[in-house]
């Protein structure tokens, strides 16, 4: 192990250019992935927070004894798609309007008679929040006793659900083009110092090392690259994030977690490229 | 402990490299195979460290056949094996004590008998003083010790020289063939792949001189064993 490393540092110091070059080349890539991810994570962050005030309301007809809305919200509490339910009184009600709708102050003042209905405020479990599921849950909903109208807004929780797929797989498909950009500059680059090597490689195998300890260090360089490569397309992804944040939005950076992740994904991607470039050519030397 | 049975080689492009070649080497024998160039020389010794596999024919070195080898068992033998080159073949961003103790180390052996070894093999070639040098600040002679040391460092029980003094003046050449004599006095058998008669007449070792690829005389068997031998 110890010589496998001294080993892949020895190929690093006898081409630092091409070393350098790569693990920038690779840095690049990696950094458009992680710009990508990240802003694939600020959407879904953002939809899910519109996806918070994804809610059924439930009208209640007037004169609905209080009792009869309590059980019914117990109902609709057992329902396993719903997180809460609250109660708006109809002077709850009024209240509310007369708060969020102060251009109509006067027409509120000449009211004689609280023209508003009670209601249920049905808030969905996350995770139910697309139309199919809310769908079904106003359906249920209906069949209430007291129910007067049950609403909700249907055009845009569709929307927000096609908006969800879309943020998906964009951000997947580009992160995997980047993700493959770099396999293949990384795989490049081994193979260079591969086919730089092989008179090297040849007395290796002449003096009894095995293929296994021919290819260790190669890994262990791709790995490197790899990681190194990671390393350097989070600080990237950190430099913008915080221009960013600072000058338009307030958005989320990668968790600790995901971060390592990021790296380690790094790795691997380098470890891959290696051993597939690394396999295929110590066989034709 | 080396035995070629019958052995052909051939190459793509219809050359053949070796006709049905048997030879034997016993332990601690001193070979020289002669030969013109292109006589086959090298690929006896390429199919003694498997280098290749005979077309045809059979191959046994330390009582194993080649061509039933599994992928590790070619490493496992190389160890066994000394092998040197006219070229030296010495890794040029290594010194010569890093170069003998990578043949060591690729065999996986504890790091604290490594030093020890290469110091008795350098001192063994007369290197002792130059074990810090790189390949560029020998001179030929020099390299070529490096490299038998390298090949003698695992304990080999064949050392294979292909033409080991082709690039070496007369001098150097004295010398590394004095150095193979007193490893061959040691016990270990040697093979050497020379065009040099000077030193083939010198010896008074087994000959066995190979032409388009057969063997044409062995002075270790009978003449009459060797087909198309001159009378
Ligand atoms: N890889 C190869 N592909 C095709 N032909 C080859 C190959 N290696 C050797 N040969 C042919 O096999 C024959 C024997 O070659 P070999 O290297 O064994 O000769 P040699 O006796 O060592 O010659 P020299 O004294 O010049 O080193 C030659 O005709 C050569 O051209
Ligand atoms: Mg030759």
């Amino acid at each position: 192990m110890r010589l496998a490393v001294r080993e892949a540092l020895r190929s690093f110091r006898r081409a630092p250019v091409l070393s350098v070059l790569s693990i920038t080349t690779i840095a690049f890539a990696l950094f458009v992935v992680g710009l990508v991810v990240l802003v694939g994570l600020n959407v879904q962050a953002a939809l899910s927070e519109v996806g918070e005030r994804v809610e059924v309301v439930v009208y209640l007809r007037r004169g609905t004894p209080l009792e009869a809305a309590t059980i019914a919200m117990e109902d609709i509490l057992a329902f396993p798609e719903v997180a809460d339910v609250g109660y708006v009184s109809e002077d709850e009600a009024l209240r509310k309007a007369r708060e969020e709708l102060r251009e109509f102050q006067d027409v509120f003042d000449d009211l004689t008679q609280n023209p508003l209905p009670a209601s249920l405020e049905v808030q969905m479990r996350p995770g139910f929040r697309d139309a199919r599921h809310v769908e079904d849950v106003a359906e249920r909903l209906r069949g209430i006793r007291f129910a007067e109208d049950v609403r909700f807004g249907r055009d845009w929780i569709a929307k927000l659900d096609r908006l969800r797929s879309i943020a998906a797989a964009v951000s997947l498909l580009i992160s995997a083009a980047f993700a493959a950009a770099s396999v293949i500059i990384i795989g490049t680059t081994v193979r260079l110092t591969v086919l730089q090597r092989t008179r090297e490689i040849a007395i290796m195998r002449l003096v009894g090392a095995t293929s296994g300890f021919v290819r260790f260090p190669f890994l262990l360089d791709g790995a490197f690259k790899g990681a190194l490569g990671g390393v350097l397309a989070i600080g990237l992804s950190y430099a913008a994030f915080a221009v960013v944040n600072r000058l338009v939005l307030q958005g989320r950076f990668f968790t600790p977690a995901e971060t390592l992740g990021f790296v380690a994904a790094g790795t691997l991607l380098g470890l891959l490229a290696s051993a597939v470039s690394v396999g295929r050519h110590l066989r034709e030397i | 402990m080396i035995t070629l049975t019958r052995v052909y080689k051939a190459y793509p492009k219809g050359v053949f490299a070796l006709r049905d070649v048997s030879l034997h080497v016993a332990k601690g024998e001193f070979v020289f195979l002669t030969g013109h160039s292109g006589a086959g020389k090298s690929t006896v010794l390429r199919m003694v460290y498997v280098g290749d596999l005979p077309t045809e024919g059979e191959v046994r070195v330390a009582g194993r056949a080649t061509h039933a080898f599994r992928p590790r068992d070619i490493p496992k033998l190389r160890r066994r094996l000394g092998i040197v080159f006219q070229d030296f073949r010495l890794l040029e961003d290594r010194t010569a004590e890093e170069n003998v103790a990578f043949a060591l180390e690729v065999t996986g052996v504890r790091r604290d008998t490594v030093g020890p070894k290469v110091a008795r093999v350098l001192a063994q070639v007369g290197l002792a003083a130059k074990a810090r040098a790189f390949p560029h600040e020998l001179s030929g002679g020099e390299q070529q010790r490096v490299a038998i040391a390298r090949a003698l460092v695992n304990d080999p029980f064949v050392l294979l020289a292909d033409e080991p003094t082709g690039n070496l003046d007369e001098r150097a050449t004295r010398g590394v063939f004095q150095l193979l004599r007193e490893i061959n006095a040691n016990g270990t058998a040697v093979v050497m792949a020379t065009h040099d008669l000077d030193l083939v007449r010198e010896a008074n070792y087994r000959t066995i001189e190979l032409e388009a690829g057969a063997v044409v005389f062995d002075s270790g068997v009978d003449d009459a064993d060797v087909a198309g031998a001159p009378a």
